[in-house]
């Protein structure tokens, strides 16, 4: 175990698909990546947990709904409450809805097509660990890539997200401009993701661990990996 | 299927009274039902190949890269330092044209199963479509039941899919060509091979995977080798069903299973089930086999034993295991949540024992299955006029020329195929250097810097009417778009997609395709490391057109060295590599503004295509390409407006030629290319063009928002844009 580098860990869940692709992408940008297993509890020390992207459990009952049930999630809900930072991104997002620590629900895009592409984001707040390294109103570019990625929610949670500052991305064009030509998949209000109250959990539908290497796409997830290494490596104890 | 039920059960299966005597020859006694359902689909078209095989034979399976030629799950090519590429086309093009969802998603898992049991890693999806056009509401259900599928089910096993074509074709209407490649890497130690695996009597048969339902009975005999009639729709529970997740823990378990070195073999369970894993198993080991059908895990009671033999429910994998291994095995499969089952033994003698319920419900020799399964020598015979009606080359054309550009541009052939490739997941595995808006795709090796080109192509009108010049082309055609992006081509795949066999015209189809395949592949010395044959693609008299899809794979020894297809900025060069001449038959252009697919197909100098193949790939290495684009349907006008569109530079050239406008523009004239070059590196480009006796010349400069072919054409890009990516969400009411 090396000193200093901060350690994430990525969950495989059976019939996740972007864990490799997380793994990696923690790596590339120096970060210790540590694989995690949905069968067994051990969080082995992790600074910082993502839940990846795929299909977990084939989505056969609701996204996300069985994944919630697995044996490591118990000890990644405990890892969130005692403010570790947890990442879910696409189908992790849809994990971290069942289970409870996000607001809403993620249905299928309303072209009721999957959606494979290049979009924008406008940064909302700086107040996550995904985004402290971020100014709102920046925006970055993220591919998507998802069958059921329109995040919808109660009023009453709704309400919540929107008033207490929970939203972190919204779908924009390139110059920030939220509307409904730039929401690919007719989320609510655009919402791309979002966080709790402490901002140490954040879900998000677009891929970051996708824009990390400029060989293979854009490059707007570096400062999201950039940022969850720091927020990991300044320390939260479980 | 529709003969009366007095006739013998072996006609009904399928089997000729030859098959029948010959099968009843072997045994020394007349088959029982479960045998004679084991050889007729074992005998089928889709599993013997038995009227194409004699011809494949003369198909150029060898070169210094090939490992593993035809004859195997899938091919495989060695790009050094150890790592060996696994790839394979396959088609599903009958089971789509009755359940498009599900037809083309089965499709994908079975091919991605057959790179899996070479015990490669599969890394990227292709997947070349042929459907009629879409004013016909039941293809535009087919188009996007088909697309749905292939996403519904590639998305879901993370890998990504890259590339591929979509064509639209009259004769395509009632039989959609719906083909799949798959390619996969391993390391060159790991593959596994008859060669490489040598499993001995006592090894014991593991089935793991999905359960064996019903779903798929007979598939091969009823779907894949006969015509499809009125009332297809009764077909419907031979069309298998599949389950992407359950794929998905198959290729991780397959694959911890190989790299553990638990496995003598490895096979997977596709046409003709467990008849067909077993069989060929045992022949390929030189050995038979004892298989107890109560041990196979059923979806349902009450199966009779030739359902469970000729089922096709999918992701199912048989493993050849060493007793002591066993224990292991098991193991791996439970940590992925896969049931594994011991169904029997290979044992010496060569004869397979089929066993239910306490009784040999079978008994025949492996290779009889197999290798010695009858092979035709069909009669084949040109058509009697072979008349390809008036050449459109020379019919005169006065209207407006942006116009003319505007409406090829839209044509469905030519048109952008984004709503189609936006419901694939391009991207897992972060290794897809280029996708699906790419002449070729490329996906970065991991770890590495090499990264692999693969291109898929067909040639379907100049193959209605060359059916060797047809195939030649899609061959060149595709080894160009490899040679565009810098790669050097290496080997093909191909899959033939022809009509009914037992016809003389099909028939010389067939030949005259094969025929091309192969002088096309040894010109260009990109040998064939396997491939499929689909035939019974028509309905009543009506074949689609002979379609042989070729899938190219090409190495690029550094994948930063990769040339784009479209203009990269202003102020380049726009050079235009090879020769125009005036060849309009079977164009894209003759097709789309005169109605015709009439005439002759361009003609294609091999000789010439290498040349250019070696410039392109000699330029990218020293970086003289800002960029380069096949010259492909619609011509030298296509061409250029697609490099337009790509990053929105437009440009202005003049083509100095004595041909008429019209013909200049849209000619299908082979072996040619757009590229740009910075203009500091054009005197390199004229150096390397020599040497390698390419003709090129300077047409003009990109830059400004015009695309302008001096006194013939000119028009924003913008509009060009919008008419090349909207042409396709118009026709199906989505604009």
């Amino acid at each position: 175990m090396s000193g200093s580098a901060p350690r994430i860990g990525v969950v495989t869940f059976p019939g996740s698909l972007d864990d490799r692709d997380a793994l990696r992408a923690v790596a590339q940008m120096g970060g210790e990546a540590v694989a995690l297993w949905h069968a067994d509890p051990d969080l082995r020390g992790v600074d910082g947990v993502i839940l990846p992207g795929g299909f977990s459990y084939g989505d056969y009952l609701r996204c996300g709904a069985i994944a919630r049930f697995a044996p490591v999630m118990d000890s990644v809900v405990a890892f969130a409450d005692a403010g570790g930072p947890v990442v879910g991104i696409c189908n992790g997002f849809q994990v971290l809805c069942e289970a409870g620590l996000l607001p809403g629900a993620l249905i299928r895009n309303r072209s009721l097509r999957f959606i494979c592409r290049n979009i924008w984001l406008r940064v909302e707040t700086s107040q996550t660990c995904v985004t402290e390294g971020l100014t709102p109103g920046e925006t970055i570019q993220i591919p998507i890539k998802h069958g059921e990625g329109q995040w919808v929610a109660t009023p009453e949670q709704l309400d919540a997200v929107e008033g207490r500052g929970r939203v972190v991305f919204r779908y924009a064009s390139p110059a920030g401009i939220v509307d409904d030509d730039h929401n690919p998949n007719g989320a609510t209000n655009n919402i791309a993701g979002i966080r709790n109250a402490a901002g140490n959990v954040v879900g998000l539908m677009p891929h970051p661990e996708h824009a990390v290497d400029p060989d293979v796409g854009p490059e707007g997830g570096q400062p999201l990996f950039a940022s969850l290494l720091h927020t990991a490596i300044a320390g939260v104890s479980v | 299927m529709s003969e009366g039920v007095d006739e013998p059960l072996h006609r009904r299966l399928g089997l000729t009274d030859d098959e029948h005597e010959r099968i009843t020859r072997t045994l020394g006694r007349e088959p029982n039902r479960t045998e004679l359902a084991m050889y007729s689909v074992m005998w089928s078209e889709h599993c013997s190949y038995k009227s194409s095989k004699r011809h494949l034979r003369t198909l150029p399976t060898e070169g210094p890269a090939v490992l593993v030629g035809p004859g195997q799950d899938a091919g495989a090519i060695d790009i050094g330092d150890g790592t060996a590429v696994v790839f394979k086309i396959e088609s599903h093009s009958h089971p789509s044209a009755i359940e498009p969802y599900q037809g083309a998603a089965t499709g994908v898992g079975g091919i991605v199963r057959d790179i899996v049991s070479m015990g490669a890693r599969p890394v990227a999806l292709l997947d070349p479509l042929v459907f009629g056009p879409l004013d016909v509401e039941r293809n535009r259900w087919l188009l996007g039941g088909v697309v749905a599928g292939i996403g519904g089910y590639g998305n879901c096993i993370g890998v990504p899919t890259v590339g591929g074509e979509i064509r639209f074709a009259d004769p395509h209407t009632a039989n959609p060509t719906i083909d799949v490649m798959c390619v996969g890497v391993a390391d060159a130690d790991d593959l596994v091979t008859a060669q490489s695996r040598s499993p001995r009597a006592g090894s014991l048969l593991i089935l793991y995977g999905a359960s064996t339902g019903r779903d798929g009975i007979g598939g091969v005999s009823v779907l894949a080798s006969a015509t499809i009639e009125e009332g297809s729709e009764a077909s419907r529970p031979s069309v298998q069903i599949g389950d992407p997740f359950a794929e998905k823990l198959l290729i991780e378990a397959s694959l911890e299973l190989i790299s553990s070195e638990l496995l003598e073999g490895l096979q997977d369970l596709g046409g003709a089930g467990i008849t067909c894993a077993v069989s060929e198993s045992a022949a390929r080991a030189g050995l038979g086999a004892t298989l107890e059908l109560d041990a196979v895990p059923l979806r349902e009671p009450g199966m009779d034993p030739f359902e469970i033999l000729i089922s096709e429910s999918q992701e199912r994998m048989l493993a050849i295991v060493e007793p002591a291994k066993l224990a292991a095995v098991t193991a791996v499969c439970d940590r992925w949540g896969l049931r594994a089952a011991q169904i029997g033994i290979l044992t010496e003698g060569g004869v397979v024992s089929v066993r239910h319920a306490g009784e040999v419900v079978a008994e025949v020799p492996a290779v009889s299955l197999t290798d010695d399964a009858p092979e035709y020598d069909r009669p084949s015979a040109a058509p009697s006029a072979e008349d390809v009606g008036e050449d459109p080359t020379f019919a005169a054309f006065e209207k407006d020329l942006t116009e003319t550009l505007l409406a090829v541009l839209s044509a469905p052939n030519v048109a952008s195929k984004r709503w189609a490739y936006e419901q694939y997941d391009r991207l897992v595995q972060g290794n897809t250097i280029a996708g699906p808006d790419s002449d070729a795709a490329v996906v970065r090796i991991e770890g590495t810097l090499k990264g692999l080109a693969v291109a898929t192509d067909s040639k379907g009108r100049f193959g209605a009417l060359d059916p060797f010049l047809g195939a030649a082309h899609a061959v060149a055609e595709a080894a160009r778009n490899v040679a565009v992006s810098g790669a050097t081509p290496l080997a093909i795949t191909n899959c033939l997609n022809l009509g009914n066999p037992e016809r003389p015209e099909v028939m010389w189809q067939l030949t005259e395709s094969i025929r091309g395949i192969r002088e096309a592949c040894l010109a260009l010395e990109t040998p064939v490391t396997g491939g499929n044959v689909s035939l019974y693609n028509e309905s009543g008299d009506s074949a689609i057109w002979p379609t042989p899809v070729i899938g190219m794979v090409g190495l690029l020894a550094d994948h930063r060295l990769r040339v784009p297809s479209g203009f990269p900025n202003p102020g380049l060069a726009v050079y235009l590599l090879g020769e125009t001449y005036a060849e309009l038959g079977g164009s894209e252009f003759a097709e789309t503004i005169l109605g015709v697919v009439a005439g002759r197909p361009p003609a294609l100098d091999l000789g010439k295509e290498r040349a250019l193949h070696r410039l392109l790939s000699a330029a990218a290495a020293r970086t003289v390409l800002a960029s380069a684009h096949d010259c492909g349907d619609g011509g030298v006008a296509i061409a250029l407006a697609e490099a337009a569109i790509g990053a929105g530079h437009g440009f202005a050239v003049a083509l100095a030629t004595d041909l008429p406008p019209h013909v200049a523009l849209f000619s299908e004239s082979a072996s040619r290319v757009v590229a740009s070059v910075d203009p500091a590196d054009e005197e390199e480009l004229l150096r390397l063009a020599a040497e390698h006796g390419v003709p090129v010349i300077r047409i003009g400069e990109t830059g400004g928002p015009r695309a302008m072919v001096e006194g013939l054409v000119d028009v924003p890009v913008r509009e060009l844009a919008a008419a090349w990516e909207g042409a396709i969400p118009l026709l199906l009411g989505e604009s």
